[in-house]
């Protein structure tokens, strides 16, 4: 009986575990940002930043995150300039998104920079987490 | 501590790439070994690879390479900005395994080509731009599955494993190049 109770557990357990972590992620993220004076966030908000153009100071035509990603997080994207292929965005189809700090906050810095010419602030970083991590 | 870790992986990297060059396997290339010696670098291959084709280190001489990555923040008109830590790891990988510091053939020849010269591009090195010079402008540019002479694998089918011989060409909706 016990065996069968702790395989059991044990299988719970396991289940229980994956989106924890991937969450917590994501979570301490946006208490960091608090910590910097942001919030509350809202995922509306960085749902309407992901299809906003921007016009970059030294590109020839506006800018969005769906430039490269195509306003569809769940299907692959496109470099803009080299054509390489980009997995998708959503957790929900690719479970190694939103699963390590150094890369959020990479490609935040990189991708900020390429869209807008600026990085982003706490609060928009905030509001667009809490967006993707619904997707 | 960081240091001595990263002489360590440099030293793996290196002794690993030139036992594909010798071993003839799955991932070397001719009995004469690959062209250019194949990067395994995992943080290599991920944090270059990840926009474009992970160029080989033994494509540029080790100048061009320290042009390059003290100059991310625009990168070709990109951001490819990196943190310390990892960006020294990448240019000391760069730098270990440059033309200069590599045996394979083509290296060898891009070396001899670019002469004292650091081209920012690799495709801007003489020996790589004169092995292109015949192919029409609409094969490669015009080629909306190809786009640029920079998208290495787009046509060089073994180019991961650092293999451009002539036979794996196969340029996207032509097919094989005889020059």
């Amino acid at each position: 009986m016990s065996r069968t109770l702790s395989f059991i557990t044990a299988g719970l357990m396991v289940f229980a575990v994956g989106p924890v972590v991937a969450a917590d992620v994501v979570d301490d993220r946006l208490a960091a940002y608090q910590a910097e004076g942001a919030g509350p966030f809202d995922a509306a908000r960085g749902e309407a930043m992901w299809t906003r153009n921007f016009t970059h100071p030294k590109a020839d035509k506006p800018r969005s995150c769906a430039s490269c990603h195509t306003d569809n997080l769940k299907s692959s994207g496109k470099h803009a300039r080299t054509g390489k292929a980009i997995d998708p965005m959503a957790p929900s189809v690719n479970a190694e998104r939103l699963t390590e700090v150094k890369k959020i906050e990479k490609w935040f810095v990189r991708n900020c920079k390429w869209t807008m010419g600026r990085e982003c602030t706490a609060q928009e970083k905030g509001d667009f987490l809490s967006y993707l991590r619904l997707q | 501590m960081n240091r001595t870790l990263s002489v360590l992986a440099l030293a793996a990297t290196v002794s690993l790439a030139s036992g594909a060059a010798m071993a003839d396997d799955d991932y070397g290339t001719s009995r004469r070994g690959p062209d250019v010696a194949p990067v395994k670098h995992a943080l290599y291959r991920d944090e270059c690879g990840s926009c474009h084709f992970a160029y080989q280190p033994g494509l540029l001489p080790a100048q061009s390479w320290r042009k390059l990555m003290g100059s991310l923040e625009d990168h070709f008109g990109e951001n490819a900005e990196l943190d310390e830590a990892t960006r020294q790891e990448l240019l000391d990988l760069l730098v270990a395994n440059a033309a200069e510091n590599s045996e394979t053939r083509r290296s060898a020849k891009i070396l001899r080509s670019v002469g004292k010269e650091s081209p920012m591009r690799i495709t801007e090195v003489p020996y790589i731009r004169r092995k292109h010079d015949e192919i029409p402008a609409r094969l490669i540019r015009g080629n909306p599955d190809v786009r640029s002479l920079s998208n290495c694998a787009a046509c060089h089918t073994r180019a991961d494993s650092g293999s451009f011989a002539e036979r794996e060409i196969d340029i996207p909706g032509i097919g094989r190049w005889d020059d």
